[in-house]
Parts: C-alpha cells; structure tokens; sequence
C-alpha cells in the first residue's frame, strides 16, 4: 500500500508552528537558572514532536536540526545542564530557524544556510560532540548486521514467568519464525507445576528451536527484540562450534539498535525524493486553509437549522395562500431576515480569528529590540482576544511591526534617561485591542517621552509643509508625522522624533479602510490608535444618484454633505472650480463627468456636495441626490470584470441592480491629476 | 482487522497512523494524550494500542502501566511509538508493561509490517 505523506504534512507544519510559538513564548519568559519544570517539559515536548514529525514526513534537515535542540532540552529536563541566557538566546535563534526552514518548504523557498548552519553550529558546540560518537556506533552496528549467514539456527528460548504480561504472545513469535525458514520447536516442561498451582498469566515452557535455511541472525534477532530483557536467549548457528558461539546471545547490546538504524536511511532518501516533487506544487496550502472554532460551526449549523424551518413554513404557507394569512407570511419573512442575517452574521465570524495572531510576534520582537538598545522594556498586552477578518489581521501585521519598533525605539527612552525624569527604569510599551462599533480599535501606548511638538514644527516648517508663521494645534502638528514629507526621516534617532515611513503605515491602513491617530503627552508617552473596519467583505455605505445611477460612497470617507451655495464656488485657470468651506478649499468633482454619464442637473447652485476624504486629500463630489445608508456586500471589479480607474468594487442591491463602490481616494486623485486642480492653486485661491 | 486505540498528542501523526490502519481495514480510535486514551480504555476493548510516548498530561509509559492495571487490558498488545534518542524510554516502557515498539521516524509499511507481527 502506498500511501502519500503530502497530505499529513499541512497538519504537521500548522502543529509545528503554533508549537513553535510555545517555545518562543515559555523561552521568553524563562529566567535563566530558574526554570520551572512545567516549562522545560512544554518546550521539550514540542521539539520532540516536531523532530518525529519532521522525520516521518520527510523533512529530513528539520528534523536533523530539532534532534540537537530536543537533544539539549532533554538533557535541561533531566537536570544535567543549567538554562543559561546564552542558552535561551540560541533555543529562540533555533525556533527561527525551524519556522524558516518549515516555510522554505511550505512555499518552496530558498533558505538561508548560512544563518541556520550558524546557529547549528552554536547548538553542537553547547551539546560537546557526543553527537559524532553515537552515529560511528550506529555505522558498526550496520557492518555487523550483515555480516552473519547461515544454513540454520538452533534457539534456546526460556521465557521469565511475566514475559506474557507484556502482550508478548509465544504463538506469534514462532509464527514469524516459521515465516522464515523449516521451524521445529521442541517445549522443555520441566517447569510446569501441577495444574493446581498453575498462575494462568504466567509462562511455564522453555523452547528449544531449529530453523533451517539461509537466514541471518538479524532476522530472528528481530523477531524477539521486544522480549529480549523478559527471556533467556541463545541463537547459536547450527553447525558452528557450540562454546565459542554460546557467548553470543542475543543480549548483547548491538543486535536490537542494528535493526533500527539500518531502516531508516532508504525510507529517508525515498521520502526526500517524494518531496521535492508534490511540496514545490502545493506551495503554501496552509494560507489558504483556516482554523475555526468548533463553536463556530455550531452556531453555523444551528442558523442553518432554523433557516430551514422557516423555508419549510414558508412553503407550507404558500400551498394554500389568501388574503386572511397575509399577517403570518409577514412573520414568517421577518423571520427569513432574522435567519438570513443572523447567518451572515455568523458566516463572517467564521473569517474571525482572535488578534493575538498578530500580536504574538511582538513578546519576542520587544525582547530583542530592547536588549540591542539596551533598554528596559516591559510588553503589556490586553483584549488578544477581539476577533478580526483574517484579511485585515494579515495587512495590519506590519504597520503594527512599524508602530511597535518605533515606540520602543524612539518612545521608551534609555533607562538612564527615565530615571533622570524620575520614571521607572523599566519603559511599558502596552498593545490593546477591542471593539467598537463595526470597528477594531488597536492601541499602541508607551510611557515614553513624548513627542516633541517644537522639533516636529520646526522640521515642518523646514521641509515647507508649514507656513513658517502658522499657529497649528497640537494634534495637526503630531499628524504631520503621517506627511510623506517626514518619512525620510533625519529626525529619527533625534530624541523625540518618529519618522521611519509613518506615511507607508497610514497608507496601508487607509487602504484598508481604517485611520491612525496619535495622542501624545510631553513626557508622559504616546499613543497610537487605529480604527479597522472589521472585516473587508462588507462595507457601510452611503447610496447616491448620479442621473439614473446609483453610486456607493463608503461612509468612513464622507466628511459631511451641504448644498452648494453659488458664492463661495472659485474658478482657476477659467476650467477647475474649488469650493470655500470655512477655512479649506476643496476641489469640486463632478461625478458625472468622471464617470462620463448623464447627470439630473449640471448647474453647480444647489447641487448636493459631499465632502470625502481620501488619502488625506479632501474633494467635494458633486451628487444628485443623496439615498439610504445601507450595509453592502463588496464584489470586487478586477477579479470579475477588470480594473476601473476612480471604482473600487461593485455590489448588488435589494432590487438586484448593481451598484459601483466609489473609490473616493482615486476619484480625489484623478481630479488632481487631470491637472484640473493643482495642490498649488487650491492655495492661490 | 483489528480495533486499535491509536494515541498521539501530534494531530499530523495521529492522522497518518490513523489513515494508514483504516486503509489497511482496521478500527481506529484516536486519543490526544495518555488521560484521553485511559478514559476511552476503561470502557471499551481494543486488540492493539498504538501510544507515543511524550504528551501532556500523561505520557504513554504511565498510560501502559494503567492500562496493565486494567482487567481488559492484561494482554493487550501495548506499542510504544518512540524514537532512537528514547532507547531508554524503551526500558522504561518494557517495565511499565509496554508489548514492544515502533522507532520513529516509521512509514505506513513499516507500520503495518510491525503491528501485523503483534495481531497477526
């Protein structure tokens, strides 16, 4: 029977990892020395089962290099060796190195060798060179494994009286023999008490045996391996000399590890050879599987449940239907879009993981960062479990990294620092999530110093993205920190600064339709917060006409909607018009034109103006009329028809007619582009 | 066929011995650790168990020395799934009533090779 290992080897590599975020988690917080048993076993136990794993389906470098790290733990866990820093830095360094070999395979990616060979090399130096010795031993054993041939064999066999109790069966022993060549076995009942006091579990009868044919030792070795410590043995060749050969019984020490070293080594080359080919095709078919709670289908299959007894009675209803029954068919659609929308509700929760997905790499991050700046750094992490569309929790991984890294880098200041300001010497980055409304909020808050309001101006004012005069409040001069203009960032190490690609963080939240603020106390630290909508798949929207379209505008963007009043409309260059509101000028756009249909009204006076923003760049867009508000479900364009400039998706609505989603940071681009409406002439206005 | 109680904490290894002996017509009970495989035990009679060794919260040399305790289980073949580095885990496992074992890393026709020596 051949049977694939490919398919085991998902489940292997998701088991590998989450044990490898054990280990990453209990190293991180073991104190050298002081490592408490529990601990020890948890780590140990998972790179034991990650070596057997890796072995078995084919992975043979895996579990080569897990071998020395199980091997090392074992020795911790038996108490022969002390739990050093140093100790703990290479056992972190090792789970590195497994995640990246375990996904070099997944995805069929090159691994760094070097790096791994490094920290291999670090792990044989800790655990002495023990190694070498075990597989010369194994080697000898092989050569004399082979060695023996015969024309048949005389065994001895006296089972100790519990030899039974160890689910030996005699009877299944001998039938093997005789599998193997002329078996003869002659029962010495010597033994044998008187029925009376025979103990049923126990073995009375000794064996003599002769097997004929060409047989090697190893063979009939093999066959009593299990019982070897529970038995007198003697194999002795049959026409041999009887003294000399008596010595070699079976207890000795080589005969039963021949038998396993000399099977792997073929299964393992077979195994490899099956692995380069079906692993390169399946890259990476873990990305696309999910893990869901069991609780979750539940309520699945519940919803779904009830969804058919509401159809059945619907139906039923329907057999027969008048007018006297028209109060029943309205309960029973209420019911249908109770069912409905509780089963979306649940169908999107399936999509949920907790956010301590995202928030797992950052124990260890903190760890390393703090010990290169030598800071003191303590992580705080609350509301791990707030649910989030697994979509958005992969995108937010590394703006999170981003905001992390700065916090520890440029927030938390050197101890030294901290203790002149007379804080803690230990700085407290916390991450917290939770929900609100249709909303994930993430926080990222550290007692740090604060950010610097003058430095952060003055680079403003230098790099002219503020008037040199211009009084601005503070939360403006701390958003200025998202400006592209800061990301090239000299202020970085600076005290106070935060630069390193701010904009490439808001840019990727904005992109999932979220924002990021900042709050800041001199002093007293920062506090970054974003807003994620929970999931990518549903959209709160505004619905809007255009002429005899309608047009989704996603509400997070919409700043507020007015009628036009004529006077405060300004022409540039006799074609852009821009629009006075308060103190802000905003380019008009005309929906119409950019999606070139034929609109109610071209006149600007009363027009319906919402005021979006997108990107940071705000625009009017000039409406028909405003409709509802309604959640919509987004299809997108590129994968069912293709790309369109200024669209963002497309969805279907109650009366089945599809609606375009607005893309109303492109829309806003494009008008800028067009050169309709230039940055510069919104301000010469 | 045989009705086996096949133990492991590992779910890839539990899948495969699993797979491999339903593909050879046999019955597979899976347990995830030792205590699991003891309680499904007390209740039911197998012809063969398949335990690893290392698992939380009990480990499969204890889960043999219950289940010898255990009248149903008296000569119920008992394999250890080891590997080479656990020599003496063997030991171990041979005094805490353990019928013999299986040395990781095994494919599906060493596997089945082996228990067909035990089951016949």
């Amino acid at each position: 029977m051949s049977i694939d290992m490919e398919q085991f080897k998902v489940t292997f590599v998701e088991e590998s990892l989450e044990g490898l975020d054990i280990m990453e988690s209990v190293l991180l917080d073991m104190n050298p020395g002081a490592a408490d048993a529990e601990a020890i076993d948890n780590i140990f136990r998972a790179a034991h089962s990650i070596k057997g794993g890796a072995a078995t389906f084919g992975l043979g470098d895996i579990a080569n290099f897990t071998h020395v790290v199980e091997t090392l733990l074992d020795e911790v866990r038996n108490g022969d060796r002390d739990i050093t820093q140093d100790a703990i830095v290479l056992f972190l360094s090792s789970v590195d190195c497994i995640r990246e070999m375990l996904s070099a395979d997944q995805n069929g990616e090159a691994i760094d060798q070097a790096h791994i060979e490094q920290v291999k090399a670090g792990l044989d130096k800790m655990l002495g060179s023990e190694q070498e010795c075990e597989t010369d031993s194994e080697k000898d054993n092989a050569a004399t494994s082979s060695a023996t041939e015969d024309s048949g064999w005389e065994i001895i066999f006296k089972p100790f009286p519990g030899m039974l109790r160890t689910g030996n069966d005699v009877v299944r022993m001998f039938r093997e023999l005789a599998g193997l060549g002329d078996f003869t076995a002659v029962a010495d009942t010597e033994k044998l008490p008187p029925v009376v006091d025979m103990d049923p579990e126990e073995a009375y009868l000794s064996w003599h045996i002769t097997l004929h044919g060409e047989i090697g030792k190893a063979q009939i070795s093999e066959i009593f391996e299990w019982v070897e410590d529970d038995c007198e043995l003697e194999i002795l060749p049959l026409d041999g000399d009887k003294t000399e050969s008596a010595v070699n019984d079976v207890t000795e020490e080589n005969s039963p590890v021949d038998l396993q070293v000399e099977s792997p080594p073929p299964e393992r080359r077979a195994e490899e050879d099956q692995r380069q080919q079906p692993a390169r095709k399946t890259a990476s078919p873990e990305s696309s599987s999910i893990r869901v709670g069991i609780d979750k289908v539940d309520d699945l299959i519940n919803m779904v449940g009830e969804l058919v007894i509401t159809q059945s009675m619907l139906s039923q209803l329907g057999e027969d239907f008048d007018m006297s029954r028209v109060e029943r068919l309205n309960d029973g659609l209420a019911e249908l879009e109770r069912n409905t929308r509780e089963l979306q509700e649940s169908v999107m929760r399936i999509r949920m993981l907790p956010i301590s997905f995202a928030f797992n790499r950052f124990p260890r991050m903190v760890h390393d960062l703090s010990a290169k700046l030598d800071k003191k750094i303590e992580l705080t992490m609350s509301g791990e479990q707030t649910e989030l569309d697994k979509t958005v929790m992969e995108k937010i991984g590394d703006p999170l990294v981003h905001l992390v890294r700065n916090s520890v880098d440029h927030g938390i200041e050197s101890p030294e620092a901290r203790k002149a300001a007379g804080k803690p010497e230990t700085g407290v980055v916390n991450l917290n999530a939770y929900h609100q409304g249709g909303n994930i909020i993430i926080e990222i808050n550290d007692d740090g110093a604060g950010l610097n309001y003058e430095k952060i101006l003055a680079k403003a004012i230098e790099r002219g993205l503020v008037g040199a005069n211009e009084e601005l409040p503070e939360e403006k001069v701390y958003e200025l920190l998202f400006e592209p203009g800061f990301s090239t960032a000299d202020v970085v190490s600076d005290v106070s600064g935060r630069g390193v690609g701010m904009d490439v963080v808001k840019r990727n939240i904005m992109a999932l339709g979220g924002r990021v603020d900042v709050k800041s106390v001199p002093g007293e630290g920062s506090t970054f917060t974003i807003r994620l909508p929970l999931t990518l798949a549903i959209l709160d929207g505004q619905l809007v006409r255009v002429g005899n379209n309608t047009y989704i505008i996603p509400l997070v963007s919409i700043v507020e909607s007015l009628l036009v009043d004529q006077k405060n409309v300004n022409e540039i260059a006799g074609k852009a018009e821009v629009y006075q509101l308060r103190s802000d000028y905003l380019p008009i756009i005309r929906l119409y034109e950019v999606f070139g249909i034929e609109p109610d009204h071209r006149s600007l006076d009363n027009g319906l103006l919402v005021v979006v923003e997108g990107d940071s760049k705000k625009g009017g867009l000039l409406v028909d009329e405003l409709l509802g508000q309604q959640q919509v479900v987004i299809k997108s364009l590129e994968t069912n028809f293709r790309r369109v400039e200024g669209l963002s998706g497309a969805t279907i609505l109650g009366d089945g007619t599809v609606a375009l989603i607005v893309d109303v940071a492109g829309v806003v681009r494009l008008s800028r582009e067009d050169g309709r409406c230039s940055d510069e002439q919104i301000a010469a206005a | 066929m045989a009705n086996i109680l096949a133990v492991d904490d590992s779910a890839s290894m539990r899948q495969m011995v699993a797979f491999t002996l339903k593909g050879a017509g046999h019955q597979v009970t899976e347990a995830v650790d030792g205590q699991a495989a003891l309680d499904v035990a007390k209740n039911q009679k197998f012809d063969l168990v398949l335990t690893d060794v290392n698992m939380p919260r009990m480990d499969g040399i204890t889960l043999a020395k219950e289940l010898r305790s255990l009248s149903n289980f008296k000569f119920t073949p008992i394999l250890m799934l080891t590997t080479e580095a656990g020599l003496n885990k063997k030991q171990e496992g041979k005094a805490a009533g353990a019928t013999g074992w299986i040395v990781k890393p095994f494919n599906p026709e060493q596997l089945l090779a082996t228990i067909k020596k035990v089951i016949g």
